[in-house]
């Protein structure tokens, strides 16, 4: 493999495991931080149960949020060096503002949520877990405004002189419509794989208690797990909506800005009014659309995703070689090298990621609903299917929210700027261009590899922390450890030992 | 001011807050297996006092690596471009460093297990050695001149990184950080851990005055400019103010020292470097700050930023280094918090 394919791979890989652990951080830091104000209000000792419960798996996940986010940053600079040449200008302001803005406010407050039990006041720590919870969702802000410029680049001029991007309103950059399109779905995104995640672990815990018959677990069950099956229900629910609405946003937008994304999300191939949303399709999709026979469709839908309209002339939409066409005669049939250059993007992955995304949500929707009823008036469940749905639907979400990345990431190349239809074309890059040319194929190939097998290590070591910190469950006693619980001889205590 | 001066200066103010704070994170992590002294459990009992003197801080110490690196992305995109892939490997070993330290921290208390802890401290103390010289080999090679072509690109290769000077330089950030962290253990901890990390800081002192004096007058004398005597003569001056007070056991004084003395040699390696952000080496080209920067519109922007931001970051870093002010000692340790792994084979998912 070359540089580029080798630097791609990577990039792929450590992206994808990245996200792993960003969405559950991004939605589970603000529901932690919901549970802890509900015992600082209605000093309710369950709520506080819940919070060091969940706390604890919000820690082990955010640790390697973090420390793969290092490289992430790092990355584009060292495999990427020729695409930050040309976009730096632009591309880096969000990125240091994430670092100044958000990860230091996430860092230093998470410190003192950890640490700080009893060296702050109730109301202070309480404020921690809150600055936390926010700047984990505004990091996700500004990355999103870096990779919203890299789909559809506005308020940018191109310098003919120095061959480079130019930032000319950061205004622009930051109400990019792309950018308030992709920021919701991700959040709400994120807040249904948190959802999922605490609804899963909660049903789960309630299923098993009430199955003991002892009268103390079915307590337990009712008093402690049944609330935070409740409170992930009701995130499903909402983020769920959130999540449709700012698809359905998206879809037209895409439309709109990169109409080819669109096309081979359907593997449609001739542009046609009323186009059909392929359910299932067979064929050899790697080879291109056309010998691809789609077996199940829903006339209409796919027009309506992207215009609105389910039939028509308003429903129009490009098919794949309409777009190889227009982009043909505007950018060339040939890349700088004078390769020839194709402006379709791997069909069968866009096809099936794009799908995958859509359908695995069908799990949570199906553990909200099984949910709902089963804790119906008061309710306590011991239906045994109920708490292997809850457990069968927790990794639904991650993934749909990596095939939803692999989607918008795979379904924009061969770009790694987009040009935009109503911009300055020459801010446009292609992927190939933007591989750092002084690194040797084999020095990328090397990091790869000890990357992945890193990564490997530590996602095995993750899982097992979260599985185990999971089975132990809701601690039976909690201390209230504020300062305003502590008698006065406690003043000079020693500072607590979180490690 | 010409604003890609200014920031210049900047990112020179947020890797000398890098290394100073992150300096003395490094430095116990290094210490880990050097500090502890008695039966297994005393000594395991210490390192838990060592791991948790930083453990409220050491990630936000980290987040000015971060904010070095994406504010020489937005303000020098060339510069970044140039040094991150011209350092793809010496980059990829601090990075694997600074994952395998930062996991351990947040996990080994997870789990309690003699052999897992034994695991984590491992982790902890490559994560910390490994980048402690690194980050010297790196700023020793940016004073030295970087071979580049035309287009900026580096073609000198990874051996050529490993030059004398550079490793001096290593050996330099290595011998700061030790100091450092021992100061800041004296510093934060009580009894006998207190009294031997006092000790340590007093003889190391008198090492990092000879080999940073050392390579700071090499690095004046072959690549720099008159104006940064000033800051050798800061950094010799802090060193020796370390040596005394460090004997005195004036801890608090002794670790501002060593903070100024990381700082004055930050000083040293951005103002050898000016007015170039990679110097030129062997007839290659050299890359300026006028050439490396962004436009005036972007540096702009991102100083109303900064000014706005900078002063809230210190502010509240600076409180929860406040909030945890207290010593800590093994006589106040609690039992380990953390779970077994057995029952995970028991668990019925």
């Amino acid at each position: 493999m070359d540089a580029l394919a080798l630097a791609r791979w990577q990039f792929a890989i450590t992206t994808v495991y990245h996200f792993i652990f960003v969405p559950l951080t991004i939605g589970l830091a603000p529901l932690v931080a919901g549970m802890q104000t509900a015992w600082v209000v209605t000093k309710k000792e369950r709520w506080l149960r819940l919070t060091k419960f969940f706390g604890k798996l919000l820690l082990i996940n955010f640790a390697l949020g973090v420390v793969t986010g290092i490289w992430q940053e790092f990355q584009f600079g060292m495999a990427w060096s020729e695409y930050s040449r040309f976009v730096g200008d632009v591309f880096g302001a969000p990125l240091a503002m994430e670092a100044l803005a958000a990860f230091f406010v996430e860092s230093v407050f998470l410190g003192v949520w950890i640490f700080g039990w009893d060296r702050v006041s109730k109301k202070v720590h309480l404020a921690s877990i809150w600055l936390f919870a926010l700047a984990t969702n505004l990091s996700a802000f500004f990355i999103l405004a870096a990779n919203s410029w890299m789909q559809h680049p506005v308020g940018t001029i191109f310098n003919p002189e120095t061959g480079r991007a130019e930032m000319e309103s950061i205004g622009a950059v930051l109400t990019n419509n792309t950018l308030w399109a992709a920021f919701p779905h991700t959040i709400t995104a994120a807040f249904l794989t948190a959802g999922t995640f605490v609804c899963g672990i909660a049903t789960w815990w309630m299923v098993r208690l009430a199955r003991s018959r002892r009268p103390e677990n079915v307590e337990k069950a009712r008093t402690v797990y049944r609330p935070a099956v409740l409170v992930g229900v009701w995130t499903m629910i909402i983020a769920g909506a959130g999540v449709i609405w700012s698809g359905d946003l998206q879809g037209k937008l895409m439309y709109e800005q990169q109409p080819g994304k669109m096309s081979s999300a359907e593997a449609l191939c001739e542009g046609t009014e009323a186009a059909e949303f392929s359910i299932l399709a067979v064929g050899p999709l790697h080879a291109g659309c056309e010998d691809v026979d789609h077996l199940i469709s829903i006339p209409g839908v796919t027009s309506f995703l992207g215009t609105g309209h389910f039939s028509g002339p308003e429903s129009y939409l490009p098919g794949v070689h309409d777009v190889q066409e227009q982009y043909t005669e505007r950018y060339g049939d040939t890349t700088a090298s004078g390769d020839p250059v194709t402006y379709t993007p791997p069909l069968a992955i866009t096809y099936w990621s794009f799908r995958l995304m859509i359908g695995l949500a069908a799990f949570s929707v199906a553990l909200a609903l099984a949910a709902l009823w089963f804790t119906r008036k008061g309710r306590v469940s011991d239906n045994v299917w109920l708490g292997r749905l809850g457990i069968l639907a927790i990794p639904m979400p991650f993934l749909a929210c990596s095939f939803g990345w692999i989607f918008t990431e795979v379904g924009r190349q061969p770009w790694a700027v987009v040009p935009n239809p109503t911009g300055i074309d020459q801010v446009r890059l292609l992927t190939e261009r933007g591989v750092s040319t002084a690194v040797p194929p084999g020095v990328i190939l090397t990091s790869m590899i000890v990357l992945t097998l890193v990564y490997a290590v530590l996602a095995v070591v993750w899982y097992r922390l979260m599985h185990r910190y999971t089975v132990e469950g809701v601690p039976d006693t909690v201390r209230d450890e504020s300062p305003e619980a502590q008698s006065p001889d406690d003043a000079d205590r020693p500072l607590s030992f979180a490690y | 001011m010409d604003l890609a001066i200014l920031w210049f200066v900047i990112i020179a103010v947020l890797w000398t807050g890098y290394l100073v704070l992150e300096g003395f994170d490094f430095g116990v992590g290094m210490l880990l297996s050097v500090l502890p002294r008695g039966g297994r459990e005393q000594r395991d009992s210490e390192r838990r006092v060592l791991i948790n003197t930083i453990g409220p801080v050491w990630d936000g110490n980290e987040v000015w690596l971060l904010t070095a690196g994406g504010a020489t992305f937005a303000a020098f995109p060339e510069w970044y471009a140039t040094m991150f892939s011209g350092f793809y490997l010496p980059l990829l070993i601090i990075l694997l460093g600074l994952v395998a330290r930062g996991v351990a921290f947040e996990y080994r208390g997870k789990i309690s297990d003699a052999r897992w802890a034994r695991r984590c401290d491992l982790a902890i103390q490559a994560g910390s050695w490994i980048p402690a010289v690194m980050w010297g080999v790196a700023f020793g090679n940016l004073v030295r001149g970087l071979l580049l072509d035309a287009d900026f690109q580096y073609v000198g290769g990874f051996w050529a990184l490993l030059n004398p000077f550079a490793l001096a330089g290593g050996l330099t950030t290595l011998i700061l950080f030790l100091l450092h962290g021992s100061v800041f253990v004296a510093l934060k901890t009580d009894g006998d851990l207190r009294e031997r990390a006092g000790r340590l800081a007093s003889g190391l002192s008198v090492v990092a005055l000879v080999v940073a004096g050392g390579w700071a007058v090499w690095a004046q004398l072959a690549y720099s400019v008159t104006w940064t005597w000033a800051a050798v003569a800061v950094a010799a001056l802090a060193l020796v103010g370390v040596v005394v007070a460090a004997r005195a056991r004036r801890e608090g004084v002794a670790f501002t020292l060593s903070a100024v003395a990381i700082a004055s040699a930050v000083v040293l390696i951005f103002g050898s470097m000016y007015p170039d952000v990679i110097p030129a080496l062997d007839g290659g080209v050299s890359l300026s700050v006028a050439e490396a920067s962004s436009t005036p519109y972007t540096l702009t922007v991102m100083s109303w930023v900064a000014v706005v931001l900078t002063p809230l970051v210190i502010a509240y870093q600076a409180w929860t280094y406040w909030v945890f002010r207290r010593r800590l000692s093994s006589k106040d340790m609690p039992a380990p918090a953390g779970l077994s792994w057995r029952k995970i084979k028991d668990a019925a998912f």
